[in-house]
């Protein structure tokens, strides 16, 4: 995989990442077909294979995202072909759920993709990855990880601002300097 | 022997326990006093250090015991200002146990429903936009002021509001909005008799709330939304199982214990006891149980039916919003 670059400050060596949740009796065929038939796709998607795509549980889409994904496609077989009969419609519910919640969260729905891919359509695996790269290339990285290390720092922002308060005022306690703020060295 | 145990607890000083609160309601300070008689055998066994609810003490009282000196530290809140922060930082250090008590502290609570909100819009609706408000010098509280030499500081705001262990590190969690008396006495007892479960256990029955529900029995195993009502518009059967009736209860992903307090009072689960063990997202995992249960099966169809849920973060992060997997509003800004 040449992808795996983080984001960098440029964005130059940014593409994005998709984690795939194919499911084994369709889509995730498809996807072997394409392979086997050596069509190009955009290598950007990581493809992890269930049983079928109602096993796909939302917790496993945003944690993807979390952990750095900057999408998730989410592959099942079509109306009335899953496996297991009512797998890809609970998957379909959850779907459209989860993509209001996501916006309400502040994450453009667009990150998140279903289609229904059955074993024949490898094409179609094709088609939708490299669709929804451009998409993604498109609304740029979504980068998470970074966001949370961001969020996190305002804390030791008010520890710096502490100790630059004690410096200023000498009344730095060598015990608790460099440390994160305490009331002893806040209201010193 | 029993002289001994006499003898050796006349000469071994009360374990010291403080109570704190942090961004929070006051509801799980009554629910320490809801205790009732109860709470004199527990002030009768322990030495109470801190608890600004109810008692006089100073925090400099606190800056002066030794490291560790007090046997659990209970505190309810979200962490939202660097006071909350210090004050966790240094009761963590004075304390052997850190305990997160009621929702707030475990995860965010309600508190934490500000993390959809910039700060700023949050200071300018509470200071100025407000229909209550009559602040025509727009005065904000300010970090800090001069006044004729003097420069007074108050808190700051952080942007995020955080449970308690996204700050320090806790030993263990008693959930609930407020925790209930039953909770509360377990918890304690478990402390003072020193039998405690393993470090990170969240103090109650790791098992779903459907569990202790009377409404349990009507509990439908085949559940096919066809539309989502809320409670206050239709008539609720008292004995129904609140899905049955169309209605969004968070029973099945959250933690029991309380005795079922809401849905035998006439109202559904909204999830303040959190998850259990075995669940990392409450909300994401309600979300998963009653969306799969929806009868449509084509896309506006469905749609139609999940309108009925206006507030999908509000629904079912009501409590968990801080600790779920996304936080906060990605595109919140953060200084
Ligand atoms: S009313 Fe709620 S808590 Fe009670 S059985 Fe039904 S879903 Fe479970
Ligand atoms: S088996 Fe393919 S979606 Fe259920």
């Amino acid at each position: 995989m040449t992808n795996q670059t983080k984001p960098s400050a440029s964005g130059e060596t940014w593409t994005p990442r998709i984690v795939a949740f194919f499911c084994n009796w369709c889509t995730y065929t498809a996807a072997d077909l394409a392979g086997v038939s050596r069509m190009k796709h955009a290598a950007n998607a990581r493809v992890i294979r269930l049983m079928c795509s109602g096993r796909v549980d939302p917790q496993f889409i945003v944690e993807a995202l979390a952990k750095g994904a900057d999408g998730v496609l989410i592959g099942g077989c079509h109306p009335n072909d899953c496996h297991y009969v009512e797998g890809n419609y609970k998957c379909l519910r959850r779907y459209q759920m989860l993509k209001r919640m996501i916006a309400d969260m502040g994450i453009e729905p667009e990150r998140l993709r279903l289609e229904w891919i059955s074993a024949a359509e490898g094409e179609k695996v094709k088609r939708v990855i490299n669709e929804m790269t451009e998409t993604l290339t498109q609304l740029g990285p979504l980068g998470l990880p970074q966001k949370f290390d961001e969020w996190d720092r305002e804390m030791e922002h008010f520890a710096e601002h502490v100790a630059a308060r004690e410096a200023a005022t000498g009344s730095a306690c060598p015990e608790h300097g460099g440390k994160p703020q305490t009331l002893e060295t806040a209201h010193a | 022997m029993v002289a001994n145990l006499k003898l050796w607890r006349l000469l071994m000083p009360k374990p010291k326990i403080a109570f704190y609160w942090c961004a929070s309601c006051g509801g799980c300070e009554e629910t320490v006093v809801d205790l009732a008689e109860d709470i004199l055998g527990v002030v009768e066994k322990v030495d109470i250090v801190l608890w600004p609810v109810a008692m006089d003490f100073k925090y400099k009282d606190i800056e002066a015991m030794p490291d560790k000196s007090i046997v659990a530290t209970l505190l309810n809140g979200a962490i939202r200002s660097t006071e909350q922060e210090e004050m966790a930082h240094l009761l963590r250090r004075k304390s052997q146990y850190l305990i997160a008590y009621g929702a707030c502290a475990q995860l965010g609570g309600i508190p934490g429903l500000a993390n959809q909100f910039p700060l700023e819009q949050i200071f300018q609706f509470n200071y100025e936009g407000g229909p209550t408000m009559a602040n025509a010098q727009k005065t904000r509280p300010q970090v800090t002021t001069d006044d004729q030499g003097r420069t007074p500081t108050l808190p700051a705001m952080h942007h995020v509001v955080r449970s308690l262990d996204q700050v320090v590190e806790v030993d263990y969690y008693v959930p609930g909005c407020p925790p209930t008396p039953r909770v509360t006495r377990t918890a304690l007892t478990a402390l003072l008799e020193n039998r405690l479960p393993p470090k990170g256990s969240v103090i109650a029955p790791d098992i779903a709330l459907c569990d202790e529900c009377p409404r349990k029995a009507t509990k439908p195993a085949n559940i096919a939304f066809t539309e989502f009502k809320r409670p206050h518009q239709a008539l609720m059967d008292p004995n129904l199982c609140f899905l049955a009736q169309g209605v969004v209860c968070l029973g099945p992903a959250t933690r029991s214990g309380c005795n079922a307090a809401c849905t035998v009072g006439g109202m559904p689960c909204t999830g303040c006891f959190g998850p259990t063990s075995r669940v990392r997202d409450q909300g994401l995992k309600i979300l998963s149980s009653i969306c799969s249960n929806i009868a449509p099966k084509e896309e506006g169809e469905i749609e139609k039916v999940i309108e009925g849920i206006p507030d999908p973060v509000g629904t079912f992060y009501r409590y968990g919003l801080a600790k779920s997997l996304l936080r906060r509003k990605a595109t919140l800004p953060s200084k």
